[in-house]
């Protein structure tokens, strides 16, 4: 048992660190959720792919460092620490590509992977329907046969984001007669400006478009892009929701580094006595975050499955980040109000993006943040869904009525 | 870096867990409760025969370490099993014992388990625990010029001090006293609170027993947060039991969602402890001890609660033997440091999680 990272891995930390202190941008950039916003997000994943840091852990033909796991939490460890904006290409880096690592043919991943790397393609989740959502395998648009290709029909909902982003993955409905729900999906790909695509941004709690419905009306797909065999989408997609929810979704380090920034705050604010047991429990919190991970991780490259065991991943840190909003909130007192940037003195912060705020000590960004992490419980499969699969699978308890 | 237990260290802990379920330990306990530590000992000469107490005595003086990760893994399992007794405060006079002299009169019979140590530190509180069964009762005095790094020991006007350790030891081991006296009866009734003897031999002076204080609470800290742990876990295997068998409204209670998003709450507790726990272990920093040690407390704490409102009445009762476990996760939550004065060294240093993101 030990936590000490080999000379190997600390020379990566500080090759990491170092293109940091250089590249990350002196000031936030504008939130990810506007069209200017989504642009110069773009162009930071363009910076961070052209020396190779926009996916270390990826084969070096795609773009990574082939870094393996270990370097990825280091690198994210850094990425936060070092204030770097928050990463437009999340959904395709984090969903899409692990699937395609092992669902996908070596052509779809060398016509997909490297502009996923750039940020030049950004790729938005279509899982959810307005009639399933954590009942996913509910869903009931249809991919129809045809020469060459697929016709897709239906509805999508909460697509995060899908107001500005260039293509989507989802499933969709290829047999209609299964005896079962989740048999007869297809995975497939498609472009969110392709002909009948109808994408109605949905304004989020503050009003900003972070997610959006998609109307289709017989969408073209071609086979090419079918991910694993059609009909087999149930299977190929579980795949894809084990790395949502366990070790890739959320890296610890970004929670040290929220964590930090609060005890900075608290600081800053004569270390109010009543908020101090909430801000010491977020510093434990980061903490116990990072050594779990350490440990999934030590257990992953010895070779064992993720597994159910990351339902407890995906409680903690939904409810974590929750917590450590709130306290960054009521410390602040009327301020904990404001929206981003509007504080006298504070800096603007990028707080809207997907991975909260990533702004310096400045009492800014965390309005935007307690925003963001009160859809945690929600998304990734809601907390109660989790709760049954811990209860389930790692109890041993009973099935019971949802 | 590979942060788990490695083989060895698992056989210990099934080799330790397999030890103490076949020696009942609630029998053990309620003899114990009752003032008769016959059973009780007999049980402490295993449990040192297989090495556990030797893991917190250095190996000049017949033990085995100081080993902190092995500490804690024994720790789990004498939590688990409920085990009674000043385990924690021997372990913690093992880390008091640094001077040459009294190292080798009493570790190696810490070490052996012949000799059963109870313990009082500066700013611990005025009790120690067990002291009517302990063969020999531990004291420091004195102020602190070293950092306080702990939380042990308060500065005094920054003048450095010396501290006094005293020995006393008790006529008659193991002959038990009646409460009332300087015995007083713990909410946990396998525990008894004793005020210190007065006076006693002195063992050693000056102001190394500071810092000797600092660390002891460390190894305090971390090895109730072990026990915690063990006290939680086991509290979660019993209640999933129950809750599997008890029927209501013709089907198992653990059907019911209600219960089994308490039981998946009380899981998600306990398995976020144990990591910050055998991290603690391998720094050995204060804070991280702290922090093991609030949380792990805490875990097991939720996990009572739970266990007792799962069982219903029959949890409230004090034959059923939940209760030695569910009293045990209560007192462990004040002793060797309150949540609030883990909470506060956790935030005394000037970077917080920094330490942490360097991880190394």
């Amino acid at each position: 048992m030990d936590l000490t990272h080999s000379p190997a891995d600390e020379a990566f930390r500080a090759e990491a660190r170092a293109w940091l202190d250089v590249h990350v941008p002196a000031g936030p950039l504008p939130s990810l959720e506007t069209e200017e916003g989504f642009a110069a997000h773009r162009a930071w994943e363009a910076e961070l792919a052209a020396d190779r840091w926009s996916v270390v852990s990826w084969p070096a033909a795609y773009g990574g460092r082939d870094s393996g796991l270990l370097r990825w939490l280091v690198f994210e460890e850094e990425y936060y620490a070092a204030g770097a904006p928050g990463r437009v290409g999340q959904n395709g880096i984090n969903l899409l590509a692990p699937t395609l690592f092992d669902h996908g043919t070596e052509e779809q991943r060398a016509r997909i992977l490297p502009p996923m790397a750039s940020g030049e393609v950004v790729w938005a989740q279509a899982w959810s329907e307005p009639e399933a959502g954590s009942d996913l395998a509910s869903l009931r648009s249809r991919a129809v046969r045809t020469d060459g290709g697929w016709l897709l029909s239906g509805q999508k909902t909460w697509s995060s984001r899908a107001a500005f982003a260039d293509r989507a993955f989802g499933l969709f409905r290829s047999e209609p007669d299964t005896p079962k729900p989740h048999q007869g999906l297809t995975y497939l790909m498609f472009g969110l400006r392709a002909p009948g695509v109808t994408v109605r941004p949905i304004g989020r709690l503050d009003g900003k478009p972070a997610f959006a419905e998609l109307f289709l009306d017989e969408v073209f797909v071609p086979d090419e892009d079918v991910i694993g065999e059609p009909g087999q989408g149930w299977r190929v997609a579980m795949s894809t929701a084990g790395n949502e929810r366990g070790l890739t979704l959320r890296s610890p380090g970004r929670f040290l580094a929220s964590a930090d920034r609060l005890a900075a705050l608290w600081r800053e604010h004569g270390r109010d006595p009543f908020t101090r047991d909430r801000v010491a429990d977020a510093v434990i919190g980061a903490r116990a975050y990072q050594l779990f991970t350490y440990a999934a991780a030590s257990r992953f490259l010895d070779g064992e499955p993720v597994g159910p065991e990351s339902s407890l991943n995906k409680v903690f840190w939904s409810e974590y980040d929750i917590a450590l909003h709130e306290t960054a909130l009521d410390l602040l007192g009327g301020d904990g109000e404001l929206a981003g940037g509007q504080m006298a003195g504070g800096r603007a912060p990028d707080g809207e993006s997907a991975d909260g705020p990533s702004a310096g000590a400045d009492g800014g960004g965390w309005a935007e943040g307690y925003v963001f992490s009160l859809a945690g419980p929600i998304y990734a499969g809601t907390n109660e869904i989790q709760r049954d699969i811990i209860a389930e699978r790692l109890l041993g308890l009973p099935k019971g009525r949802r | 870096m590979r942060f788990l237990l490695d083989a060895e260290q698992t056989a210990f802990a099934r080799s330790l867990d397999a030890l103490l379920t076949a020696a009942d330990t609630p029998s053990v306990v309620r003899s114990w409760s009752a003032g008769d530590p016959t059973a009780g000992r007999a049980l402490w000469s295993r449990v040192a025969d297989a090495g556990v107490f030797a893991l917190a005595v250095p190996e000049a003086y017949e033990g085995f370490g100081p080993r902190p990760v092995e500490l804690a893994v024994a720790f789990v399992e004498l939590g688990r099993h409920v085990v009674p007794g000043p385990l924690v405060e021997t372990v913690a006079a093992a880390s008091l014992l640094t001077d040459p002299g009294p190292a080798k009169r009493f570790l190696p019979g810490l070490a052996a388990g012949e000799t059963v140590a109870t313990v009082a530190l500066p700013g611990s509180g005025p009790y120690m625990l067990d002291g009517d069964v302990a063969d020999v009762e531990l004291t420091v005095t004195g102020g602190s010029g070293g950092t306080g790094a702990s939380g042990a020991t308060v500065s005094g006007a920054g003048e450095p001090s010396t501290g006094e350790l005293r020995l006393t030891v008790v006529p008659g081991s193991g002959s038990s006293e009646a409460p009332g006296g300087r015995v007083r009866r713990s909410l946990d009734p396998a525990r008894r609170l004793c005020l210190p003897r007065p006076g006693g031999e002195l063992l050693a002076a000056g102001p190394h027993l500071a810092s000797g204080a600092d660390a002891a609470l460390v190894w305090a800290r971390l090895a109730t947060a072990a026990q915690a742990l063990g006290v939680g876990l086991a509290l979660l295997d019993k209640t999933v039991t129950y809750v599997k068998q008890r029927s209501q409204f013709g089907v198992p209670i653990g059907s019911f969602q209600a219960v089994r998003h308490r039981l998946a709450d009380a899981k998600i507790g306990l398995e976020f402890a144990r990591p910050l726990l055998f991290g603690a272990a391998l720094t050995m920093d204060p804070a991280d001890v702290a922090a093991a040690k609030v949380t792990a407390c805490e875990a097991a704490y939720a996990t009572a609660r739970t266990a007792l409102q799962l069982h219903g009445a029959i949890g409230y009762t004090a034959e059923y033997d939940l209760s030695l476990w569910l009293t045990k996760a209560r007192a462990l939550r004040g002793a060797w440091g309150t949540p609030q004065q883990c909470r506060e060294l956790v935030l005394a240093a000037d970077v917080v999680s920094g330490g942490a993101r360097r991880c190394s």
